[in-house]
């Protein structure tokens, strides 16, 4: 086996008693010694803290650098600001994921690439392998960053006391750089939860520094540090996508329910031929929410989704979810099975169990 | 770090037998470790019997679910119902409030590790 990777932070998951897992390579932590209900609530009603520094960072700067992520991704990036950022992805040809992820523009022709660890190798590769005859760098940033993400209610609360950079102007998926703590970061006010809250990129060097300012000014106001096992039931509770489960390289854009990311008018882009033949058939199959009725229907990953013992779909993420109280998940099923109110079933372990077709997200926060 | 007077399963069920016949069931504080928050907990209907290993119920915890399987041959005398309420007592008190049932045994307890072996194991297991 070989040795997984570390981020700048994991002596400090050590030192917090963190449970470390094998996260696609990485070790990562879990979850805290409070667990995975107590971490979600704290993102929920107070704050918690992140070590997302497994991300990818990929960095394309150069007269050619607009033109590129253009024919590289399905949303419209010459609309975006400077200082915004925007949720896409890298599709194939026929229109499947990649990977996707969120693009900063960081000038006219400079944009931050930020992509899951897991494929941060492969997206890399993707993006040199298309980049030819485009007249721009491409770097792999990934090494010398380390990002932290703090979400929840308190997170603007906790945070402004650390920096002179006024976090309230931000806006929703705008970004701007500055220091936290006396140390360079990129200000980002985005996040995998569904709550408000900030994720800052930082030199490798400095995260750890950073990680104990922030904790040291969050834990007296509930601030709790939150690992993976909570922020798969925050992401799931909020329809968020995750690679390898809701979208793969077998799952095209539209079918996830992301067609609000594939912008077809824009130009030509990887993926765009086959999406315009998929938009003009209706899908045969959707990505919807169900619920379970009884506290023992406990969906999980992968489980399928059945009639008369004939399997139709399958669910990609379920958990009991600690916000709403009742056991949910997502799915794909057949279009005709995926309107509110249907009633489906799912194989839990041998047993054909009753759901319902419920509306998504599962959560939506009030603002 | 594990109780001296229970016996224990490589699977992580612990057994404590009163000296009557009879036993009581439970997962260890390692495996209750693993599984993080529980959720919920399946038992079986009383009278119910199980041979030795055979699966007699699930715990499911946020993350993830595990079967629970039977340390020895035996028939279920009683059940704990307050799982029903409060499954977290498996977190809390894996040995006294987190019991899962109660057993008349049938099978031997020959075969079963004592706290030291079972320690043993688990530090096999965590590293």
């Amino acid at each position: 086996m070989s040795e997984l990777m570390k981020t700048p932070l994991n002596a400090a998951h050590r030192a917090l008693n963190a449970k470390m897992v094998d996260f696609g390579g990485w070790d990562m932590p879990v979850q805290y010694p409070a667990g995975i209900i107590a971490e979600h609530e704290a993102v929920r009603t107070k704050a918690g803290l992140f070590d997302v520094s497994h991300m990818g960072e990929i960095r394309v700067k150069g007269s050619g650098a607009l033109a590129l992520v253009e024919h590289l991704t399905p949303n419209a990036v010459s609309s975006l600001a400077l200082g915004q950022i925007h949720y896409t992805a890298f599709l194939y040809e026929n229109g499947t994921f990649v990977d996707d992820l969120l693009v900063y523009r960081e000038g006219e022709e400079e944009f931050l690439l930020v992509v899951n660890a897991g494929n941060s190798d492969k997206d890399f590769a993707w993006v040199q392998q298309h980049a030819k005859g485009y007249d721009c760098t491409v770097v792999n940033e990934s090494p010398a960053t380390g990002q932290i993400a703090l979400q929840g209610p308190l997170a603007l609360a906790i945070l402004q006391p650390l920096t002179a950079t006024p976090l309230a102007p931000i806006g929703y998926y705008y970004f701007t750089h500055g220091e936290v703590a006396g140390f360079k970061c990129l200000i980002s006010r985005t996040g995998y939860t569904g709550e408000d809250g900030f994720e800052l990129y930082c030199a490798a060097a400095d995260t750890e520094a950073i990680w104990n300012a922030v904790m040291a000014a969050g834990t007296p106001q509930g601030l709790l540090p939150a690992g993976l096992g909570c922020r798969n039931t925050l992401r799931l509770e909020c329809k968020m996508a995750l690679y390898g489960h809701e979208i793969d390289d077998t799952i095209h854009a539209l079918e996830a329910g992301l067609g609000w990311i594939v912008k077809l008018d824009h130009g030509p882009f990887i993926g765009r031929e086959a999406l315009l033949a998929a938009k003009s058939a209706p899908a045969p199959r959707k990505l919807v929410g169900f619920r379970t009725f009884e506290k023992r229907d406990i969906a999980r990953d992968h489980m399928d989704i059945v009639q008369n013992g004939q399997k139709l779909g399958f669910v990609t993420s379920a958990a009991p979810s600690p916000t709403c109280g009742f056991n949910l998940g997502l799915a794909y099923v057949p279009t005709e099975l995926a309107k509110v109110g249907t009633r489906i079933q799912v194989d839990i372990r041998g047993r054909a169990v009753d759901a319902e077709v419920i509306p998504t997200p599962f959560y939506k926060r009030q603002k | 770090m594990f109780p001296a007077d229970l016996k224990y399963t490589k699977d992580h069920e612990w057994l404590k037998p009163a000296g009557d016949g009879t036993a009581t069931v439970g997962i260890t504080a390692y495996a209750q470790d693993a599984l993080g928050d529980v959720v919920f907990v399946d038992l079986p209907e009383v009278g119910a019997s199980f041979t030795e290993g055979e699966e007699f119920g699930t715990v499911e915890s946020v993350k993830t679910v595990s079967e629970l399987n039977m340390p020895t041959a035996g028939a279920v005398l009683e059940v704990n119902e307050t799982l029903g309420d409060h499954p977290e007592a498996v977190n809390e008190d894996p040995y006294g409030k987190g019991w899962m049932v109660k057993i008349k045994l049938s099978g031997e307890l020959a075969g079963l590790l004592d706290a030291k072996a079972y320690e043993a194991l688990v530090n096999s297991e965590s590293h």
